[in-house]
């Protein structure tokens, strides 16, 4: 009884990887050379595996993934990769936090694997890179033609490069903007705001804690919301870091960082303390606030119905204008890079090459990944399952926006702690601002101080 | 020469995988510790550890955020150990007397501690959310003021404590039930023959006869308490604005956020010290509890 359920089961998935294997032959836009190879060669894949177009048959490369949706669109393409270049492609997957660990660890201990792996150019770049475990990229990455280096947008490669050398090829690009819930607006006839005077302003309108509707949430946490308050920074006419100083306790960053902190105090819901993206996010999609700022790359936490009660009522806007106009932050979020130590480089950049293919950045952008590829952006196909009013503002901030995110310096983590601080003290209602401000400069600066003496 | 020395040293062959295992993954990582407690190394592969000597140690007690979280660490500690002794004992005692569906009951009062500590982290997370956690839910059907929990900077550590007293007083209460289990029973007969009433009989005879049994289950929670970090990392990550940063917590950002491995190490040792000196004074108070008696 139970056998034969058995094989009625493996019968049927067999069928549907058969089908699906014909879908993907017979779809119109198979038609470059990879794609069209890999239902032919999956099928032969039980005979012997010959012929020099696979160069690398047998050999195994290790990737190692955020728990990101960028993952989640690639992992299931990569039998195809498997079965055109006869590659065996091992997949780990940590959260974005342990991936950071696990990375520094192994690569101290001087690992050969992962092979390839994804990290945050800014978080984790000159940590790796200056350590020598990330492998220069630039001559791979012009070996082939076809795959188009120079499509990949300008600003996203910068973000990836280090002392002049491409460490890493985009693969997540993100833009800070602005989340609103179109239905709350029109009621109360607010404009969407376009200036951060008319935010804050609105948030106030529409924040009414008696009955739990919060005019503003973001990211309260320290360290996590320091990315994020960049763009205030940046629109306010402020750096982290000005020609190589500190400058957070300048009057444009001291400005700005009031705004954010004050935004969440007075137009905030209760524990905006303990919020990272995941809360602020949870609770604009459980209907219960008006404005979020927040990374583009994660709308579909808004406006997937199965995450968001609110899915159909959300709005996209240019991040709000401070005094230096609209600068969000226009970053490389994630990116691939190969293990300086790899036995198997040669075989790990075809992974990487394989994945940020055209083909491929438009499948996984198809899915909601916005990727870093000009002509992609420009396919209308690949944004069709943005929502329609984000891509113009998209392509807006990829042009005045500002290529990092948080202090560019070694110890990020301990730099992000230090200007997290400040905002601490505002959310907190500390009336000195300037003086936790100067205090923080000094502390980013003595991090500063001790970078450029590695 | 083979047999006969083998025979010889029998007894030292029979240990050494034992003082192997000890040697290679506990007395190695500590003198290591140590060792790297006097260097400052950032995990650069540029620049090598450099030897600072006392300096991690002295630079530690002039940082404001290792004696705050010291003071986290001991507020978290007592508060949490007198808890779960105080109700574990309470529980270990109903439980030890025969009633309808005890077995059940006893079944389902261990669950929490079976409980994966980080899943329930997140779960407690969801419990304590400001304005649509359950825990708010109830107060405000009561009609009582919400709460921020975790999110509060005073409330934090607190909210904390009922975590960890939620999943491990069970394990205190196990431990008393198999103290009480072995309790004679004759003196409570003859009390009963006097006359004492059940409190006397608790606190002259339950008390004192497992007080042993108690001091085991006090030990054994207050190493485990101190070094808590499952439950803080998976809810607070020792926020907010550092407010329920422990010392393993304070560490571990030293260590694998901040790659200070020198004052990471220096903190650690200072840690190790603390556990150490309270569990000697643990032992030393139970010895001289077991000669009075």
């Amino acid at each position: 009884m139970k056998k034969k359920y058995i094989g009625a089961g493996t019968a049927l998935i067999v069928t549907a990887s058969i089908m699906a294997g014909c879908g993907g032959n017979s779809s119109p836009q198979a038609s470059s050379p990879a794609a069209s190879q890999a239902p032919a060669s999956s099928s032969a894949s039980e005979s012997a595996s010959t012929g020099s177009d696979k160069p690398f048959a047998g050999q195994t490369v290790t990737l190692v993934t955020a728990n990101h949706p960028w993952s989640e669109a690639i992992t299931p393409l990569l039998p195809e990769f498997e079965a055109a270049t006869g590659i065996k492609v091992k997949v780990e997957n940590y959260f974005e936090d342990q991936l950071t660990q696990k990375l520094t660890v192994q690569f101290t201990a001087g690992s050969e694997t992962p092979d390839v792996f994804m990290y945050r150019p800014l978080q984790d770049g000159q940590l790796f890179f200056k350590n020598g475990w990330v492998a220069p990229l630039d001559d791979y990455a012009h070996k082939d033609p076809e795959y188009d280096f120079a499509d990949i947008s300008p600003s996203a490669i910068n973000t990836t490069t280090i002392d002049g050398k491409l460490a890493g090829i985009p693969i997540i690009t993100e833009r800070g903007v602005l989340y609103y819930r179109k239905d709350l607006l029109e009621q109360a006839n607010i404009p969407v705001p376009t200036t951060m005077d008319e935010l804050v302003e609105a948030a106030k309108k529409l924040h009414n804690p008696g009955s739990e509707m919060y005019g503003f949430v973001a990211r309260g946490q320290r360290s996590p919301l320091v990315t994020q308050l960049a763009s205030y920074i940046f629109s306010e006419g402020g750096d982290f870091i000005t020609d190589g100083k500190a400058s957070i306790n300048t009057p444009e960053a001291v400005k700005a960082m009031t705004t954010y902190g004050n935004l969440l105090k007075d137009s905030g819901p209760p524990g905006v303390l303990n919020m990272s993206w995941p809360q602020a996010f949870g609770i604009f999609a459980q209907g219960k606030v008006a404005f979020l700022t927040d990374a583009d790359s994660l709308y579909t936490n808004a406006t997937d119905p199965e995450k968001s009660t609110v899915s159909d009522k959300v709005g996209f806007a240019l991040f709000p204008a401070g005094a230096a106009g609209s600068k969000p932050v226009n970053v490389t979020a994630w990116s691939l890079s190969i293990n300086e130590r790899s036995k198997n480089k040669d075989a790990a950049w075809e992974l990487i090459q394989w994945a940020t293919s055209k083909e491929n950045v438009l499948k996984a952008q198809q899915k909601g990944n916005p990727g870093a590829r000009t002509s992609v952006w420009n396919n209308p196909e690949a944004t069709k399952s943005f929502p329609e009013e984000l891509v113009p503002i998209i392509k807006q901030s990829m042009e005045n926006g500002v290529g990092h995110d948080r202090p560019v310096v070694v110890s990020v983590g301990e730099a992000r702690d230090a200007v997290g601080e400040v905002v601490m003290k505002v959310i907190t209602g500390d009336k000195d601002v300037q003086a936790a401000a100067d205090k923080a400069n000094a502390n980013l600066q003595a991090i500063i101080d001790k970078d450029s003496k590695r | 020469m083979g047999y006969n020395w083998i025979n010889r040293n029998l007894k030292w062959l029979y240990i050494l995988p034992a003082l192997v295992f000890v040697l290679v993954m506990m007395l190695f990582p500590i003198a290591y510790t140590l060792w790297i407690s006097f260097y400052e190394w950032s995990m650069s592969a540029i620049t090598p550890p450099a030897f600072v000597g006392f300096d991690n140690y002295i630079s530690m007690f002039k940082d404001e955020r290792f004696l705050d979280s010291v003071f986290n660490t001991f507020y978290f500690t007592i508060v949490a150990l007198a808890a779960e002794m105080v109700l574990g004992l309470a529980i270990a005692v109903l439980f030890n007397r025969t009633f309808k569906g005890k077995n059940i009951a006893k079944t389902l009062f261990l669950l929490p501690m079976v409980a994966t500590p980080v899943a329930m982290g997140l779960v407690w997370m969801l419990i304590y959310e400001p304005t649509i956690g359950a825990a708010n839910t109830i107060l405000k059907s009561i009609g009582l003021e919400p709460q921020l929990y975790l999110a509060s900077m005073t409330q934090v550590i607190p909210s904390l404590i009922v975590v960890d007293v939620w999943q491990w007083t069970p394990m205190v209460a196990l431990i008393l039930m198999a103290g009480l289990s072995t309790l004679p029973t004759d003196p409570y007969e003859s009390a009963d023959v006097d006359g004492a009433s059940a409190w006397q009989k608790f606190v002259h005879i339950t008390l004192p006869l497992l007080k042993p049994t108690i001091i085991i289950a006090l030990m054994l929670r207050l190493i485990d308490v101190l070094k808590t970090f499952d439950i803080i990392y998976a809810t607070t990550q020792g926020g907010p604005n550092f407010k329920s940063e422990t010392l393993n917590i304070y560490g571990y950002v030293l260590g694998f956020q901040y790659f200070k491995l020198g004052s990471a190490s220096a903190l650690l040792v200072i840690f190790f010290l603390i556990v150490m000196a309270l569990t000697l004074a643990l032992i030393w108070t139970k010895k001289r509890l077991e000669a009075e008696g």
